[in-house]
Parts: C-alpha cells; sequence; structure tokens
C-alpha cells in the first residue's frame, strides 16, 4: 500500500493504484485518476461513475453488460468514454475495488 | 400430503430427489420433479464430442433410470412460477401447488444475444460445443477440415465450466498435433478476462500451458458482433479478427421461465443467498446449480457440493429449525490438458486454487495445479461417478466444505 497526496487529500491506493477505502474518494480524485489514464471527464463521466458507486454500495457486482442496462449509456458509449478496459479504469476512477470477474 | 417439487430433472434436480426421497416419508411427503425433456445428457462429456473421443451414445441416458422410486415425474415445458400462491404453471395451463420449491433449471446457451452468431454461418464454420447439436456438427466438421485460423472465444460472463473454453483449446492443440497438421492451424483465444483464467495463480499455470502450446490468447476481447460476409469477429473496443472457424461459448442464460416468474437477476439467474441457497424472494424456494446468481463456478461439482448444503437446510426448515448448513462456494474441476494430461484446481468464495494434493494430503493421488497423467484419468472417471454416484445423490469422499489440508501457499 502506498500513500500519494492529491490537491489538498491524502489517500491510500494498493499496488495497481485503486483506492483501498472508497470514502476517500471526491471529485477531485477521480479527475486525477482520470488524468492518469488519459482520460478528460465530462458530465457523462461522471453519470457513470455514480452509478457505479451506488452499485458498489448495494454489493451488487457489476459487469459490463449492467453498465450497458443502466439507461446512463449503452457498451459501445462505455467504450468510447473508458477506452480499452472500461471497467477496469471507470472502476479505478469511481474509487471502488477492482471488478472481479466470476466465471 | 405435503409438497416438494423440484423444476429441472438434470445434474442438481436429480441429486436433490435423491437425497430428499431417502429422508421424507412416502406416507407424508410427495415429491414431483418437472423437466421438459426425457433425455439426460451428461454435458462434460460434450467437450470431448468435436474431436472424436466420445460419441453422442457416450453422453446421453434415459433422465427416468436415475429418479428415485416413489417420485412423481412430469415430462413438460414449466410456464412460470406463481411464489405468491405457492404454484407452479405448466405449459398447459395446469397449476401444480407446492410447499417448498426447488429451482434447479439450469443455464443454456442463448446466442442470439450477440448480432451475426447465429446467422448464415452458424454451424457451417461457427459452432458450439456447449449442445450435443453443436458438439456433433464440429465433430463432423473438423474430421474434413483443412486448416486455417481456429478462433475460440467467450461471449460473456458467466458461462457454465469455465475451463471448458481451454480444455478445448488444449484438445484442439493435440488433435491437430497428431494429425500432423498443426503447423496449418493457428489457434487463438479471446475472452473478455484480463487472462488465460480469472484466478491469479490458476490463469498463471495455464497461461503457461497456452504459450507452450503456441495457442496465443488475446485478454480483455468482449464480442460486440460477427462479420458473416468478412468472417470476422469483432469486438466492442473495434479490434477485429478474421476466422476460418469460430468456436464460440455464447452468452450463457438461465430459462427465460426465470424472467416470467419476475425472478430475474442479470442474465435471468436467479437472487440467491449465497451461503443458505434460499431464494431472495421467497422462503419456501431454494434455488442450486447453474439456475443461480452465486458468484461460484457454475459445475456439475458445484451443484453437488451445494447439495449437500440444501439438503440439509431444506430438511431444517421442513422441521422449523434455523439453517445449519452454510454453502462456501466449494468447486472442483479437472482440466484436460492434452496428450493424456491434465490438471485440476479446487477452490471457493474466498480462496483461490492454490498447488498442493487431493483429496489426501501429501499422497493425492491428484494433483493440485499441475499436470499428470493422474489427473487426466480423474476426469475420465468422472463420468462413472457422474452416472452411478453423483447425480444418485450417494455419498462422495469429498468434503462439500473445501479445506486447506493439502494446499501449499
Ligand atoms: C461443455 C461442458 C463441459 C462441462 N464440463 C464440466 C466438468 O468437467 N465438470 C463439472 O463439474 N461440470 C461441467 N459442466 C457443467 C455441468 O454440466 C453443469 O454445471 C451442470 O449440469 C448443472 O446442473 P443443473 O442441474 O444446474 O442444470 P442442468 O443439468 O442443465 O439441468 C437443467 C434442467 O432443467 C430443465 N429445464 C430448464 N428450463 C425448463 C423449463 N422451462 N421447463 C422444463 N424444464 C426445464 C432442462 O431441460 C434441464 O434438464 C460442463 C458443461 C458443459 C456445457
Amino acid at each position: 500500500m502506498t500513500q500519494v497526496t492529491i490537491a489538498t487529500l491524502q489517500i491510500d491506493l494498493n499496488e495497481e493504484r485503486y483506492l483501498t477505502d472508497s470514502s476517500q474518494w471526491n471529485e477531485e480524485v477521480a479527475a486525477e485518476f482520470a488524468k492518469e489514464e488519459g482520460i478528460e471527464l465530462t458530465e457523462k463521466h461522471f453519470e457513470v461513475l455514480n452509478f457505479l458507486r451506488q452499485k458498489h454500495e448495494e454489493g451488487v457486482d457489476i459487469t459490463i453488460r449492467k453498465v450497458g442496462k443502466s439507461g446512463i449509456v449503452d457498451i459501445k458509449g462505455f467504450y468510447a468514454l473508458f477506452p480499452k478496459k472500461p471497467l477496469k479504469k471507470s472502476s479505478r476512477i469511481a474509487g471502488i475495488p477492482k471488478p472481479t470477474s466470476c466465471v | 400430503m405435503k409438497r416438494l417439487l423440484i423444476l429441472g430433472g438434470g445434474t442438481a434436480g436429480t441429486i436433490m430427489a435423491n437425497k430428499m426421497r431417502k429422508d421424507l416419508s412416502r406416507d407424508e411427503w410427495d415429491i414431483t420433479i418437472v423437466d421438459q425433456y426425457k433425455t439426460h445428457y451428461y454435458q462434460p462429456g460434450f467437450l470431448f464430442i468435436p474431436f472424436g473421443m466420445y460419441k453422442k451414445q457416450d453422453v446421453v441416458k434415459p433422465k427416468g433410470d436415475f429418479f428415485p422410486t416413489g417420485t412423481k415425474v412430469i415430462y413438460s415445458k414449466i410456464d412460470r412460477i406463481e411464489g405468491e400462491k405457492n404454484q407452479v404453471l405448466l405449459d398447459n395451463g395446469v397449476a401444480v401447488k407446492y410447499d417448498y420449491l426447488i429451482i434447479a433449471t439450469g443455464a443454456k446457451i442463448a446466442p442470439e444475444e450477440t448480432p451475426g452468431l447465429k446467422e448464415n454461418l452458424w454451424h457451417k464454420s461457427i459452432y458450439d460445443f456447449y449442445t450435443i447439436e453443436g458438439a456433433t456438427a464440429l465433430s463432423s466438421y473438423f474430421k474434413t477440415w483443412k486448416g486455417g485460423h481456429l478462433v475460440i472465444n467467450i461471449a460473456e460472463l458467466p458461462y457454465k465450466c469455465p475451463v471448458a473454453p481451454l480444455e478445448f483449446a488444449f484438445f484442439a492443440d493435440a488433435f491437430f498435433t497428431e494429425r500432423g497438421m498443426r503447423d496449418k492451424v493457428k489457434i487463438t483465444y479471446t475472452t473478455p478476462l484480463s487472462g488465460a483464467f480469472t484466478k491469479p495463480r490458476a490463469s498463471q499455470m495455464l497461461g503457461g500451458l497456452m504459450d507452450e502450446k503456441n495457442i496465443e490468447v488475446i485478454p480483455e476481447f468482449y464480442v460486440e458482433r460477427i462479420d458473416n460476409e468478412k468472417k470476422e469477429i469483432i469486438s466492442y473496443g473495434d479490434e477485429a479478427i478474421p476466422f476460418d472457424c469460430l468456436v464460440s461459448i455464447p452468452t450463457n442464460m438461465g430459462d427465460s421461465m426465470i424472467e416470467r416468474s419476475g425472478l430475474a437477476e442479470d442474465l435471468n439467474f436467479v437472487a440467491t443467498d449465497k451461503n443458505t441457497l434460499q431464494s431472495k424472494a421467497f422462503d419456501n424456494v431454494f434455488v442450486i446449480g447453474d439456475a443461480t446468481n452465486l458468484p461460484t463456478s457454475k459445475a456439475g461439482s458445484v451443484a453437488h457440493f451445494e447439495a449437500d448444503v440444501l439438503h440439509e437446510n431444506l430438511i431444517a426448515a421442513i422441521e422449523g429449525r434455523p439453517f445449519t448448513a452454510s454453502f462456501d462456494g466449494h468447486a472442483n474441476c479437472y482440466i484436460e490438458t492434452g496428450f493424456g494430461k491434465g490438471t485440476l484446481i479446487d477452490f471457493n468464495y474466498d480462496t483461490e486454487p492454490l498447488p498442493g494434493s487431493f483429496p489426501f494430503p501429501g499422497l493425492g493421488p491428484f494433483g493440485l495445479l499441475k499436470e499428470s497423467r493422474m489427473n487426466h484419468y480423474g476426469k475420465l472417471l468422472f463420468r462413472w461417478i457422474y452416472w452411478h454416484i453423483l447425480i444418485k445423490g450417494r455419498e462422495m469422499p469429498i468434503s462439500s466444505q473445501m479445506t486447506m489440508a493439502g494446499k501449499k501457499f
């Protein structure tokens, strides 16, 4: 675990740079993570991030398919917002743990 | 008379019928099982059919041979469950009442979920091996195939028997090698997972085998559609891979009956308590096997371990006691790696597959996360065990709870 300071905030990250405590998340943190991924956040991005955080709080396992059915974006749109690895990137930016794929 | 109703007479439903009939007195309890088909398929055997190792007759038996005496069997399609009324409607409108219900309607492939998958090329150069029709069609195709690009694709998560597509890749490598044409066949494995498998240690071990066998793995590949004209498989990330033969593991879904019953979570799987196996919607409804939404593998071995837990909890419920058994997500899968060898993984909700020996610490005879001939015999033996012990609900020398004994960190 490493500690880094973003703007005025101290946050804890695991070795894959996911937040270890999702309550340390705020929009500044999101913007910083997004920058590392080469993404500039828009309102649409935040709608997705809030959806992910809400589902995480409800204890629901999130999949790309479920985001595609959220009514916020379809899967194609999700890939456009967070290219290549949409669920992993968006989860990191949303400050929730890396999704574990259940098979 | 009290009534226990079991929906689905596949692996899990048959095990439960056998276990419950032994415990519930025939004077007090009526047990009824409903299934749409009369044939029981040994689904793990489908993997062997494309390579000519098994034929259709090796994997089919009449369902009726495995139901215990003293159970009523109804061969009919199920229309829906009416949980509030404690009844199930059959396709012909007949209502069947129950005191307790077990849902064991499994999962099946839904190729229509992916545009282009089930079109012109379906069962011509695009195949599945999760159905008897797909597996036998592929077997004929491979007999005369001259080679080219064989692409394996997993369309969606979760899918049953998560190791089966890997085994298919290993078998394909061995099959074309033995026919002296491996140099004419390029094998590519495309998966939405971030590696060959999900669990870190197993993924590393299996990924290493893929490398050794010259099978290219393309991870993070989430299929959007199939272009039938260009013979290309296209991902949401806009990667297009040309194929000569595509072997697809289509989206797996629960039966549409679950949706009609208003019990469906995503993909028509039933929201189930991961420890007690009680449905989240109704106290007198339980769920087992591939039909659940539990975060563990959809596999026969899992259904078998769940059956021990469900058996105990159902008896507790009937006797008005609190639940005493808790499912830990235990799964145990033999993995064929080709050329007469295999490996084995054993894991649960919390513990990833680890190396070691199984079931007896230090002795085996099976090796965890390593390749051996013994593990391959284990898988072949599994068919005999399946027909004679497993679905008959007899005791096996393997605990339903996973154990750390014999595992190495
Ligand atoms: C290719 C392949 C390889 C596999 N290999 C392995 C392996 O090596 N090891 C392992 O442990 N597992 C393996 N499995 C998985 C294993 O076969 C399944 O997990 C297991 O059969 C699940 O049992 P089930 O009772 O939940 O579902 P099923 O056995 O599929 O039974 C469901 C039953 O419900 C009936 N049904 C569904 N809907 C309705 C309806 N509306 N009306 C009436 N009847 C209905 C169906 O007809 C069916 O008989 C493999 C599966 C496949 C496809």
